[in-house]
Order: C-alpha cells, then structure tokens, then sequence
C-alpha cells in the first residue's frame, strides 16, 4: 500500500499511525451520525441509549460513538504502526466517514426515517 | 446585576470555552500553514512546533470542555419537561415546540448542534495527537500537512455549525 507522488521524498515514519488516527476519527464520527439515524426509528435503540436520564440517548450516541473512536483507534494502530499506509487513501476513506457522519445527523435526512 | 446558574453555565459554554476554541483554532491554523522550511529557520520551527503542539493540544481540551458542559449541564436544563401549566418560558425546548413559527429551532437547530458538537473534540484531538507524535514531519511532509490542516479545519466548521445554533437558538429562548 505504499504510493508516493512524484513530487513527494518517501516518507521517513511509518504512516500506519498517522491513518489509523485518521480513519479511526472518521468512524467516531460515522457512528455518532448511524446510531442518531438508527435512533429515530428504533425505539428500541432510543431507550437503550438513554444512559442518564436528563441528557437522553444523546448521552449513548456520542457514549458509544467515542468508545467505537478509541477502540478502532487502538486496533488499527495496533495492526499498522509499523506499516506504510499510502496517507493519501486513508485520508480520502476519513472524508468519506466524516461525511457521511455530517449526513446522518442532518435533521433533514434523518427524519425521513423517524418512526410514524 | 447578577447570573443565574443556569445562565452562569450558558455563558461558560458558550463565551467563555467558545472564544477560547476559537483563539485557539485562528493560533494553530497560523501554525499550521507557515510550518515550510523554505519560510522559517530551524530554530523558528522548533518554537513554532512548542506553540503548536500546546496549542492544538488546547483546542481539543477545550473543545471536550465544551460539549460536556453542553450536553450534562445545558442541554438537560434546555429539554426539561415542563410540569402541567408551567411558564414554557422556563423550558425552552418545549417553548420552541410550542409555537410553529419557532419548533425550526429545535427540529433542525438543536437535533443537528447537538450531534455534530461532539464531531468536533474527536478531530481536534486526532490533530493534537499527530502533531505532537509527527511534529517534524509536517514540516518536511507537506501532503501530511495539508491533511492536518483540512481535519483542523473540520474540527473547527462542526464546532462552528453548533456554536452558531447555540447562538441562536439562545435569541430565540434563552435558558433564564
């Protein structure tokens, strides 16, 4: 997975690190939008997302969108740290995620799944 | 002249973390982009990086600070469900529900601040970790640079999409 542009020296680090920083923010982000989406019309997910009363599934959505963020931060860099892992795609992959992430938790998307 | 609590806490939210957010993203955006070899001296980016390393590092802490304020101290203060015949002005989610012209302010306003704030610490802290781990390396790597400038920059606009709604929907019903 090793591409370097023309204009650019090969790198002198291993760049598994920098993407697994990177694509493991993308996902904390892509799962606190899944489950705000999944939450509108699962009732059932609402309720168990509620951990503290006043606050409300908020309180699991983002609970559970940090601990996927740490916990895939903590495996990719584990399975990459001493690889090299072409910056380039792994950045495109994290747009990708926060994207979709900023997409499903637009009120206007996500409504269009509220339950009736 | 005096505060309430609950506007003490708003106030702390929104002005105070807010405007320390907001320094340090314009600090560390300007670090960001002059850290070139070709525009400062060896010893210009070993300051800068100091600068930048704590700076960054700021911006994430403050920028947790912020949505942890938010959503367990504000936000249950803002959907409080108002006892039978209570002064909705009391209890701004459902004042801004209550009236066609304002339940805007909740429905998009609130539903997206209140999920994409939390975007924001996240990104913020993935860039305080790279440049405090490949500090050097921005300055020799422009494309790993420009990659920390974008998720900077990123951390920033969904910090900016909630701090302009809080804004808001604070004119619209303030938390008294």
């Amino acid at each position: 997975m090793t591409t370097q542009s023309k204009t650019e020296k090969k790198s002198t680090f291993a760049t598994g690190s920098v993407a697994a920083a990177l694509i493991a923010s993308g996902i904390g982000t892509l799962v606190i939008g899944l489950l705000t989406t999944i939450a509108e019309f699962s009732g059932g997910l609402g309720t168990f997302l509620n951990w503290w009363n006043p606050t409300g599934a908020l309180s699991g959505k983002t609970g559970v969108g940090i601990l996927a963020w740490l916990i895939s931060w903590i495996v990719l860099n584990n399975l990459w740290k001493d690889k090299e892992y072409d910056l380039q795609k792994a950045f495109k992959t994290t747009l990708i995620l926060i994207g979709l992430g900023l997409l499903l938790t637009f009120p206007p998307f996500f409504v269009l799944f509220a339950a009736e | 002249m005096s505060l309430s609590n609950r506007e003490f806490w708003t106030l702390v939210h929104g002005m105070f973390l807010g405007a320390a957010f907001l320094l340090s993203f314009a600090g560390g955006l300007a670090g960001l982009y002059s850290l070139r070899p070709q525009w400062v001296t060896a010893a210009g980016i070993e300051e800068r990086l100091g600068r930048l390393r704590w700076g960054t590092t700021v911006m994430a802490i403050v920028a947790w600070l912020t949505v942890i304020t938010g959503s367990y101290i504000v936000y249950p203060w803002y959907r409080a469900t108002p006892p039978e015949g209570a002064d909705l002005s009391l209890y701004p989610r459902s004042f801004l529900k209550a009236s066609e012209a304002l339940s805007g302010w909740h429905s998009f306003g609130m539903e997206w601040k209140e999920h994409v704030a939390w975007f924001s610490p996240i990104l913020a802290t993935a860039v305080a970790y790279l440049v405090w781990k490949y500090g050097p390396q921005l300055v020799e790597n422009e494309k790993l640079r420009k990659i920390v400038i974008v998720l900077f920059i990123l951390a920033f606009a969904t910090a900016g999409i909630a701090g302009l709604f809080g804004a808001l929907i604070t004119k619209a019903a303030p938390l008294l």
